[in-house]
């Protein structure tokens, strides 16, 4: 990006730091490129301060009608390209308009800023937070810097958190009774669990436990849905018999989790579901879906 | 589920399956080298996974699972090496776990779990415990008992047994036996699985895939035998019902025998027998097709020769009613298994009474209740035909020989004959011959008339033609072998005392004269002399005695000797019958009966003139006859004279000229006695005998031999010349020689060969007569030669 706005010459460059950016954890975040970039993490209700420099190039003059930043919590629809919906949007005036003609640093602080929703990079739906630096200029155009951050908001453990447990089968063909521990993980929770086979008329060949993301955006008749699994680990290898029990751990660890999204602005939802699935030797498959509630939980460290 | 394909196919795919492992085995090694964790990881599990395979035989998957095995081993030392890879193995731990197929991931679980253990940052028992539950994600029966048996392995020295390092605190050898029994339980439901996996078809094939596969299921057994610290209590309360619960309800036949005998190899046998109800409850229990019989004479056989160990676990054998115990058993056994062949049943039969035998030798009736069992037993079936059965059944009767080596003792089993009876006719020979072997080779006397009538009910089989005896398929030789037994048998009955005696005799009697006309020629003269034995008994001891029953007269068993004899007619045999006649004179001569010794005789003359008609026994007849009238003295000169004259009467009348000679020259002994009170009434008969035979010598001149019968006669001449008999006289003698002597002369060149020595010597006889001096030199000097 640097590179070509090098090509275009841009009258001046422009960067931001913050406060506390070499103690600022930093979080891998995938561009649209596929790159990935260590941003600043933050939460909800801290103060993002910092400074913003502005060089202007061989000491070239730069005139302008003002400079601003601004923080913007935005929504991006992938199939409605460009078109960002802003959910937060914050500004701070750095400067009158005048002109810059050498290095000039400007402070910026926006205090306990409300970052209710976490940045979230899905498949057809990208919510992100920026600081946006603009140089107003008339005619020739403004120049502009984004700075990328991140935002994840850690919540308590539920107070009620039941296990999830349930009888499902096919008559006279097989039936289970599965358990797992809890209803809601945080992200680097194990689940733990037990199926319990009571019938089994089928020659099973395996069984897998997936976690599955189902990602919803848009509303109504413009609902997009995309389910991704994000973890096929195999629970048991063979068949059973009537009786037997098989044991379920399955760190999340490993995984590339988020928490669960309800409903984000009335504009995406991002949902995750245990998928129980039995193959035959046939290659049929058996499953059962439940939704879990994944969440952040405050680390301890950090 | 594995094809049906060709051996060649498999050989491919373990080809197929080593490589996947060597390659990456070779990456893992690089990340070793590198202690790249992650790298470790990746690759261990892609070289674990080769072992996801279901196309191999249990063999080959074997193969496959060695060499997993040697690199797990490389694994497991990095994995011990913290400084290697920087991470605290319980991170470790969890870290394996994130692997998303099962069966790499229990591999590597184990394998950490090891590490784990032996780094004592987390209890073993615990650990333990995780690794046996998390392995039954693996279900498939053949990965799942590798696995299992990976588990097992690498656990085997972190138990916290006894005098481990493992053990103490919260650790203790319970958690120890629990884990194995654990993984016992699941690896033998695994390995009792693969039965029903695949179609029918193939199942035998199945079967022996899966004897390949049940010593990874027994090493279990092997372990908790090995763990230190199972006492007694503890097998009792714990292992063994835990065990035997899984053996009964695995319900297979396979599996169940297999882990039965297991039980009996590994543990101890003084835990065997305080928990003898237990086992035995299980082995009625067992499916009906399940070898019962091998598994239970295997635990009989071991608690024998613990017996025969030591004497000092014999109590505990008492104590816990071992016999009872087991006897129960068995029976119950044979009750539920209907389908069992009846060599099954003898087998077991046989087993019992050999630890009878051996641990109570001084119970005899329990010997009698094995055998009135077996009894039952084979009451229950038609006739014995197997011969595998048979051949127990022989086993079983002849332990108890064996063991007491006094036949005597088996006398006493009520049960014993009855067992016999259902032996077939050749077995039953068989039997009774082991009978009478036994009881040579110990030189048993039997002495009770209740006793020989057992004996003789043991032997029928050898005594009598028994029904459908098919008598032209004996063999000639094993007839007169089984006979001949029979006889030197009957010499062993015996009895001091002369009442009882005579009561074996009558009893012996009774079931020999049942033997028919094959058998009395070899079973009468063994009794004849025996009954001659009791007369001259009771001869020195004076006679008669009176006995309450059967008073043991000399008259009475002469008259039963008659008797036996007369049985011999029947065959027909005179021959022998003559001579057991003499001889029975002879002996009522010895007892002063002489009205017996003459019966005897006429029935031994009456034998002679109807039956004996050849005429080379007539000669031995003759012969025998003269003998013994010669030696007998008790006639009176009426049946004396009767007796003589008869014989000499036959000896005339022999067939041939030289028989005749002789045999009158013999009945001169008749007349003259050497004896003090000898009879000398016939010298002059005598004399006259001796010239009669020399008229016959004249009959047969120009035929060969003459001259050797008149060298003869010269003897008979001198014989009774030194004997003193007045009528021969020296000139006769004189008159004899010369007579021979021109007999030779016109005979010579002819058949002087044999006389001729003969002749000489006795002339040189003479001349050492006359030289000798003497009284008798005296008498030899009238003669001139």
């Amino acid at each position: 990006m640097n590179f070509l706005l090098g090509a275009f010459k841009p009258a001046c460059n422009i960067s931001i730091t913050f406060t506390d950016g070499k103690n600022r954890k930093q979080v891998p975040i995938k561009k649209d490129n596929g790159q990935i970039l260590m941003n600043p993490l933050f939460q909800s209700q801290e103060t993002i301060a910092g400074k913003i420099h502005i060089d202007s190039y061989q000491g070239k003059k730069v005139e302008h009608n003002g400079v601003k930043v601004e923080l913007l919590g935005q929504i991006e629809m992938y199939f409605d390209r460009g078109n960002f919906y802003d959910f937060t949007s914050l500004v701070r005036e750095l400067d009158v308009p005048g002109e810059i003609y050498e290095r000039k640093t400007y402070p910026f602080e926006f205090s306990s800023v409300e970052m209710p929703y976490e940045t979230y990079n899905g498949v057809n739906v990208r919510l992100r937070y920026v600081l946006k630096v603009t140089v107003t200029r008339g005619y020739a155009g403004s120049i502009v810097e984004y700075q990328d951050f991140v935002v994840r908001n850690y919540v308590p453990p539920p107070p009620i958190n039941n296990s999830i447990k349930m009888e499902v089968g096919i008559e006279d063909c097989l039936h289970i009774e599965f358990e797992y521990n809890k209803s809601k993980y945080h992200l680097k929770d194990v689940i733990l669990g037990k199926i319990y086979f009571l019938l089994v008329r089928i020659k099973i060949k395996n069984m897998d436990l997936e976690i599955r993301r189902r990602e919803s955006t848009g509303a109504g008749a413009n609902t997009h849905v995309e389910t991704e699994t994000l973890a096929k680990f195999e629970l048991m290898d063979g068949a059973p018999v009537r009786g037997e029990s098989i044991p379920v751990r399955v760190f999340l660890t490993p995984y590339d989790l988020t928490p669960t999204h309800t409903n984000i602005n009335n504009k995406f939802s991002v949902k995750y579901y245990l998928n129980l699935v039995l193959v035959d030797e046939e290659d049929r498959r058996y499953f059962k879906q439940q939704e879990i509630t994944l969440y952040r939980l405050k680390e301890e460290t950090s | 589920m594995r094809t049906l394909a060709g051996v060649e196919d498999e050989e491919k795919w373990l080809a197929e399956g080593i490589a996947g492992i060597q390659h990456n085995a070779f990456f893992m090694h690089r990340a070793l080298d590198a202690n790249n964790l992650r790298e470790v990881l990746k690759y261990s599990a892609l070289m674990l996974s080769e072992l996801r395979t279901s196309k191999l035989s249990p063999q080959k998957y074997y193969d496959l699972y060695m060499r997993a095995f040697d690199q797990l081993r490389q694994l497991e030392i990095f994995f011990k090496d913290e400084s290697r890879h920087g991470l605290p193995v319980v991170d470790l731990y969890e870290l394996v776990q994130h692997a998303g197929n099962i069966l790499p991931r229990m591999y590597l679980l184990c394998t950490v779990g090891s590490v784990y253990i032996k780094s004592k940052q987390a209890p073993s028992k615990d650990v333990l415990k995780d690794l046996v539950e998390m392995c039954r994600g693996v279900q498939h029966p053949i990965r799942g008992l590798f696995l299992r048996s990976y588990l097992a392995q690498v656990s085997r020295d972190k138990l916290p047994e006894i005098g481990s390092d493992y053990e103490g605190d919260a650790n203790t050898v319970i958690d120890a036996v629990e884990f194995v029994l654990q993984n016992f339980t699941e690896m033998n439901k695994l390995w009792v699985r693969i039965q029903h996996q695949g179609p029918g078809t193939v199942r035998e094939k199945q079967e022996k895939e899966r004897n390949e596969l049940r010593d990874l299921v027994g090493k279990n057994l092997h372990v908790l035998g090995q763990i230190e610290g199972v006492d007694l209590e503890m097998y009792k309360e714990t292992v063994l019902p835990r065990v035997l619960e899984q053996v009964v309800n695995c319900k297979d036949k396979l599996a169940q025998y297999y882990l039965m005998e297991c039980i009996i190899q590994v543990f101890p046998d003084e835990y065997h027998l305080q928990t003898l109800e237990a086992l035995l409850a299980a082995c009625t229990q067992l499916m009906p097709t399940v070898d019962t019989k091998i598994v239970l004479t295997q635990l009989m056989d071991r608690l024998s020769n613990y017996a025969a160990s030591s004497p000092d676990v014999l109590h505990e054998f008492l104590q816990v009613e071992a016999f009872a115990k087991l006897s129960n058993a068995i029976g119950k056994v044979i009750d539920t298994q209907l389908e069992m062949p009846i060599v099954g049943a003898m087998t077991l039969f046989v087993s019992l009474l050999t630890f009878t035998l051996r641990v109570h030798p001084d119970r005899l009736d329990y010997v009698d209740q094995v055998l009135g069992a077996c009894v039952v037993k084979l009451s229950s079936v038609p006739k014995l035909e197997d011969a595998r059965a048979m051949k127990q059944v022989v086993a079983l009767l002849s332990a108890p020989l064996e063991k007491y080596s006094d036949i005597v003792t088996a006398l006493t089993l009520s049960n014993y004959p009855r067992v016999m009876d259902h032996l077939d006719d050749g077995t039953n020979k068989v039997m009774a011959m082991l009978i009478i072997q036994s009881i040579m080779k110990n030189d048993s006397c039997i002495s009770t008339a209740d006793k020989v009538e057992v004996l003789f009910e043991l032997i029928k089989g050898l005594i009598k033609d028994l029904d459908g005896t098919n008598v032209e398929e004996l063999d000639e030789e094993d007839f007169q072998e089984e006979q001949n037994s029979v006889a030197r048998l009957i010499h062993m009955l015996d009895n001091e005392e002369p009442e009882e005696m005579l009561k074996i005799i009558y009893v012996v009697r009774k079931h020999l004269m049942t033997g028919g006309p094959q058998r009395l020629p070899f079973t009468v003269p063994p009794l004849v002399f025996s009954a001659v034995r009791l007369v001259r008994q009771l001869e020195a001891q004076g006679g008669d005695i009176a006995g309450e029953d059967v008073p043991a007269t000399l008259r009475k068993i002469f008259q039963i000797l008659n008797q036996t004899i007369e049985a011999l007619s029947s065959v027909p045999c005179p021959e022998l019958a003559l001579r057991l006649y003499l001889q029975c004179a002879e002996a009522a001569s010895d007892c002063d009966l002489e009205p017996v010794a003459y019966e005897f005789f006429t029935q031994a003359f009456i034998l002679y003139e109807e039956e004996i008609a050849d005429s080379k026994a007539q000669v031995t007849a003759i012969h025998l006859i003269v003998g013994t009238l010669q030696r007998i003295n008790v006639f009176g000169v009426e049946n004396r004279d009767t007796l003589t004259h008869k014989a000499t009467g036959y000896s005339a009348r022999l067939l041939k000229k030289p028989d005749q000679c002789r045999a009158v020259y013999a009945c001169s002994h008749l007349f003259w006695v050497d004896d003090p009170e000898g009879i000398k009434d016939g010298e002059r008969r005598a004399l006259r005998i001796a010239n009669a035979a020399q008229q016959m010598v004249n009959a047969t001149r120009g035929s060969s031999g003459p001259v050797t019968l008149f060298v003869e006669i010269l003897n008979k001449y001198l014989y009774f010349f030194e004997k003193g008999n007045p009528h021969i006289t020296p000139s006769d003698i004189q008159s004899l020689i010369e007579l021979i002597n021109t007999e030779m002369l016109s005979d010579n060149g002819n058949t002087t060969i044999h006389s001729d020595p003969f002749f000489s010597s006795t002339l040189r006889y003479i001349r050492f007569q006359k030289q000798k001096g003497g009284l008798m030199g005296e008498k030899y000097d009238l003669i001139k030669l």
